[in-house]
């Protein structure tokens, strides 16, 4: 890859410049902050679940254009799910930026919108910014936790 | 003799190309561009000399130091001795056993902070820190503020980035014990008057800690004349190796200091009811030192000493304030830290585009820069910002590699809008 837009597509950038469910939640039933302190990119996810479905999900935060526009893109993707089915969407989406997935056919089972973040494979210090706000979405429910990275500079 | 530097060289047919040919990792494709190397102030590469020294070490001459009567370990011995020496003369203090080789910067201030500070520091007194400290040169002082009850004070960065000089006399109290400055700032290259701030730090009874690691690669420094009781440096900022740095300090305070770390080569007589310990430089070097890479030091303080630093640093500054003038023609480019003494980074935010992102743009067109905090994160909130871009600057770069970097701004401009 060497061109920026293979990795910048652009709905990235759309949801860069324009995040959706970019609010706070008072009535939130859950919250979670995500904290990358490689860069020091922060943000917070609010949720809220009737029974075992998330009917609604927003962020807030400071972050690059792969983060932002990740944590958009999740919200759009994951109202209406329920926890188990966050955590299959995450592990899917997981492998796919890491580059551990098994090709085509497995991203072909992700949504769209998030399949435009495949690009991130090729840039593992990106890694962390595209999944901080699934680690923060799934704190929030409950599960997930996990040790912290590495510590920063 | 190594090459000479023209101020405005470009890469072809100039000393600067000869120069460049010492650097083989210069030549190679990022993502099929030319590599252009501006993360210096993280870690300089090394010219092939230094490289060369490290590895004939190796090959022909490892011993383990001190230790042995055999021939390997007298020349390894002299070879490890010989590079303390090379410090010292590079730093110009007054005596070997003044340099202690350590495994860097922040090793060198943890040991300050433990053995110095531990020492002397008492509930109530105060160390005074400057808001344009690297991490290293905050978090060692607070792990001991915590141990002894001292205070951390903090003298602030003006809107240019420079130290606030007008507020020192108050925040120098009977209760200063130590003051750590840096000498150069990492994130914004400017150069501390460090000569002023130890005279004050010693008219108030204090001493001073001075973090020279974005200094000693750009430019000579003295340790007698600026006064500093302690400096300390790394050597893979300077042309020289990872894993290896040096702390200078006043003969006589190192000579009051209780070890930091036990080990061998730091005692001069053990049982198990009492130890004694060697005579300073040896007993702050607890354990085999990293024997190649003091080596690989002293080659590179050989290198940089063959060249004209005046030279070095209006090459240096030619190509900063390059950069400077020609970055501030796009749109949104914002230049954190204006001081007028300033060398080797310069630091910059674009607005509406995250650093990280800045960085990757610049990654594909074989751009090699630092977006981040810079370890400095009080110094980001003076400047209400999360990070910057960096672009640090070394000897064997060109006026090729600032087109590259404003042609890769141009790019990162078009890929965001604004």
């Amino acid at each position: 890859m060497s061109d920026p837009s293979e990795l910048y597509q652009s709905v990235i950038l759309d949801h860069n410049r324009a995040p959706r469910n970019y609010r706070e939640m008072p009535e939130a039933s859950a919250q979670a902050e995500g904290y990358n302190p490689m860069c020091g990119d922060q943000l917070k996810v609010w949720l809220r679940l009737d029974g075992d479905r998330i009917v609604d999900v927003s962020f807030q935060g400071s972050g690059c254009a792969i983060s932002k526009a990740s944590a958009s893109l999740m919200t759009t993707a994951v109202k209406g799910k329920t926890p188990a089915e966050v955590e299959h969407l995450f592990q899917r989406f997981q492998r796919m930026v890491t580059g551990q997935d098994s090709g085509q056919a497995e991203q072909d089972e992700l949504p769209a919108r998030l399949v435009v973040f495949a690009g991130v494979r090729e840039f593992p210090s990106r890694v962390k910014c595209a999944t901080l706000s699934w680690h923060a979405l799934r704190s929030a429910l409950g599960g997930g936790r996990e040790r912290p990275g590495p510590g920063g500079g | 003799m190594a090459p000479t530097l023209m101020a405005t060289g470009n890469a072809a047919g100039s000393d600067l190309a000869r120069l460049r040919r010492d650097f083989p990792i210069l030549r190679q494709s990022v993502h099929g561009h030319p590599l252009v190397y501006l993360d210096n102030a993280a870690t300089s590469q090394k010219p092939r000399q230094v490289v060369q020294a490290e590895a004939d070490f190796s090959v022909l001459e490892n011993a383990n130091v001190h230790r042995g009567v055999h021939s390997l370990s007298q020349r390894a011995t002299s070879r490890y001795d010989g590079a303390r020496e090379r410090v010292r003369a590079f730093v110009n203090a007054g005596h070997c056993d003044e340099i202690v080789l350590t495994a860097g910067t922040t090793a060198g201030i943890n040991l300050i902070a433990q053995s110095y500070g531990g020492s002397v520091l008492r509930q109530g007194d105060e160390i005074l820190l400057t808001e344009m400290e690297h991490h290293s040169n905050i978090v060692p002082w607070q792990l001991i503020a915590g141990r002894t009850g001292a205070r951390i004070r903090v003298l602030p960065v003006t809107d240019r980035g420079e130290l606030d000089l007008s507020r020192l006399p108050e925040l120098l109290s009977t209760r200063t014990r130590i003051v750590a400055v840096t000498h150069v700032s990492n994130v914004l290259g400017t150069v501390n008057p460090i000569l002023e701030i130890a005279a004050l730090a010693r008219a108030a009874g204090a001493v001073t800690v001075v973090d020279g690691a974005q200094a000693v690669p750009h430019f000579p420094v003295d340790v007698q004349t600026l006064g500093a009781d302690f400096y300390v440096a790394s050597g893979h900022k300077m042309y020289g190796p990872t894993g290896i740095g040096f702390l200078y300090g006043r003969r006589e305070l190192l000579e009051a200091m209780p070890p930091w770390q036990g080990g061998g080569g730091m005692i001069q007589r053990v049982s198990f009811e009492e130890t004694s310990y060697a005579p300073v430089p040896a007993r702050f070097e607890a354990g085999t030192p990293p024997i190649a890479q003091a080596v690989g030091l002293a080659a590179a303080i050989d290198y940089l000493s063959a060249l004209d630093w005046a030279q070095l640093r209006g090459h240096e500054d030619g190509l900063v304030a390059q950069a400077a003038e020609r970055i501030a023609e796009i749109p949104g480019y914002r230049l954190i830290g204006t001081a007028p003494t300033r060398v080797g980074a310069l630091s910059f935010v674009l607005e509406g585009v995250h650093p990280h992102d800045v960085g990757t743009v610049l990654d594909l067109r074989g751009i090699a820069v630092r977006a981040s905090h810079h370890c400095a994160q009080p110094l980001m909130r003076r400047f209400g910002i999360t990070g910057t871009v960096r672009a640090s600057f070394a000897m064997y770069n060109t006026l090729d590699d600032v087109d590259a970097l404003v042609a890769g701004l141009r790019e990162v401009r078009q890929v965001f809008g604004g």
